[in-house]
């Protein structure tokens, strides 16, 4: 079922930029941003901070996809994985830029912008985050 | 608060049932349940019914009234509604009606289950069962359900040194139980090797580890525990209904190998039927996929974290084991239409305990336990039912 460009373009700041936020009271890291903080709740509200995040992280674990959802069928298999970022929140993201066989928990991985998924009934095409093996060695 | 228990249960085969239509399914299951009960169409105070996705599946939403009308409590205009929670909608369909009798309000509630799944295509099927998990942090990025499932399987096997067998296994022993039972989609036994071998679905899990695509109906006619004699002179008596929620989102949960909404439901049950996981004689747990029959074990408190998958190979849920889990044949083999899952589940449990269970039945079964998942593990509903 596809939706209004909206519904994407709304969430850009975070999926372009990786930006959530930061309880001012107890210090947490949120991603995506959160209207208040489920830990100080009352004393957050108002009091939550934007915080762009570094894109630095490793993966906590992963599934390799062979039966896809239509908009993804021509990208099988591929890997994804939930990411730990350095600053605390995890992420689900596909990882890029190595043979599927080297994915493994404990990886270092580093954000990189995009495409998505394309083509939807209105023509958009969608951006966002993956992640891409950080070269420890070089 | 009052007494529960259940009175009447009723349940089709389930299957691909191209010849019928949602409304056959859900009525003949309800006029099952109905028949089984005693109870007449005056008697019944309120109808919940529980569906996952009825408006991607057939088109059609405002299902509650639909089933009354389809069960022909049009004229007596019957309170009906419908209650959703992804694939734990029937568990919440029950535990509607059971607090709606533990309040007083009614005293006779007859509880459906349904889904219809297989009017669409597979990959709609798939991409409507994706709309459990989180849409715009998990789907977006191409996270599959089974993809979720899988993700999990991949954590277990590094912390816990389980193994891709140890989750075919689980498959081969709900087989083995479904075979014996006359509702379930495969009344067929299958071998370790072909679940190992079969076809990649999401790494780890392969097609024998994920349940399939089923169309199916059961349901349960619930009752004031002090009026159940009426009824019928065989009544199971709901001692606890637990329910908690978590993150819709696999990554943002405390720990990726527990579902915390299993283990506070639980704790929620056990404490309301004032027992531990150890006075439970049997379970029918919400095996989804392999991995999240492993995971209830361990969450329910029936083995220790991260032995959940040794469980088969140690004969510790087979039939004959210390604690048999899903006799039915489980989601796996029994089949799971979502909506249905959760209801079905109380049947096979109350089956049971009246000990009409025939092939499958367990031996001395006092106590039993009914586990109903939503997503990936953000809401869990639990029922324990006693034998009277």
């Amino acid at each position: 079922m596809k939706s209004n460009v909206a519904r994407f373009w709304r969430e850009i700041p975070q999926r372009y930029s990786l930006i959530g936020n930061r309880c001012g009271a107890c210090k947490r890291t949120y991603f995506p941003p959160r209207e208040s903080c489920p830990y100080c709740r009352r004393k957050s509200i108002g009091n939550m901070m934007d915080l762009k995040f570094s894109g630095k992280g490793e993966i906590v674990s992963y599934t390799i996809i062979h039966v896809a959802p239509e908009d993804f069928e021509e990208q099988v298999p591929y890997p994804i994985a939930v990411i730990e970022l350095e600053e605390g929140p995890r992420v689900t993201a596909q990882i890029v830029d190595c043979d599927i066989n080297d994915v493994k928990i404990g990886m270092k991985v580093q954000s990189t912008f995009r495409r998505i998924q394309e083509d939807g009934y209105i023509g958009a095409i969608y951006y966002g985050y993956k992640f891409k093996p950080i070269e420890v060695n070089k | 608060m009052r007494d529960v228990a259940v009175i009447g249960v009723g349940m089709i085969r389930f299957g691909e049932l191209w010849d019928k239509s949602f409304r056959q399914l859900i009525s003949e299951a309800g006029s099952k349940a109905i028949l089984d009960s005693g109870v007449a169409g005056k008697d019944i105070d309120a109808m919940y019914i529980g569906s996952m996705s009825s408006g991607r599946f057939i088109g059609q939403e405002h299902v509650g009234a639909l089933v009354a009308d389809a069960s022909g409590f049009s004229h007596l205009h019957i309170p009906a509604t419908r209650v959703e929670g992804a694939c734990a909608s029937g568990g919440l369909a029950i535990r509607e009606g059971y607090l709606s009798i533990a309040s007083g309000i009614n005293d006779v509630v007859v509880i459906g289950g349904i889904e219809k799944m297989n009017d669409v295509a597979g990959t709609s099927a798939t991409e409507t069962l994706a709309t459990a998990a989180d849409q715009e942090w998990e789907a977006f990025f191409g996270q599959t359900f089974p993809g979720i499932y899988a993700t999990i399987a991949t954590r277990h096997m590094h912390e816990y040194g389980t193994t891709k067998e140890d989750l075919a296994r689980v498959a081969v022993k709900n087989h083995s139980n479904g075979a014996l039972n006359p509702y379930a989609q495969y009344q067929k036994e299958i071998k370790l090797e072909t679940a190992l071998n079969a076809t990649m679905v999401a790494y780890p899990l392969g097609l024998f580890d994920c349940s399939p695509v089923t169309d199916g109906a059961a349901s349960v006619i619930l009752c004031a525990a002090e009026r159940a004699k009426e009824f019928t002179d065989k009544p199971v008596k709901i001692i606890a209904s637990g329910q908690a929620s978590d993150t819709l989102a696999l990554h943002a949960r405390r720990d990726i190998c527990t579902l915390d909404a299993t283990v506070n439901a639980a704790k929620m049950a056990y404490k309301l039927a004032n027992i531990t996981s150890k006075d439970i004689d049997f379970a029918e747990v919400h095996d989804c996929f392999t991995i999240a029959e492993i995971l209830a074990i361990e969450d329910l408190g029936f083995v220790k974290k991260g032995e959940g998958g040794k469980a088969v190979e140690n004969k510790i849920t087979t039939l004959d084991g210390e604690i048999p889990i899903n006799s039915s044949g489980g989601l796996k083999s029994k089949g799971h239409p979502v909506g249905a899952t959760g209801v079905a589940q109380i049947v096979e449990v109350a089956l049971q305990l009246r000990n009409e269970a025939d092939k499958r039945q367990i031996k001395d079964a006092r106590i039993g336990l009914a586990h109903n998942i939503g997503g990936s593990g953000a809401t869990c509903t639990i029922h324990i039912l006693e034998a009277t």
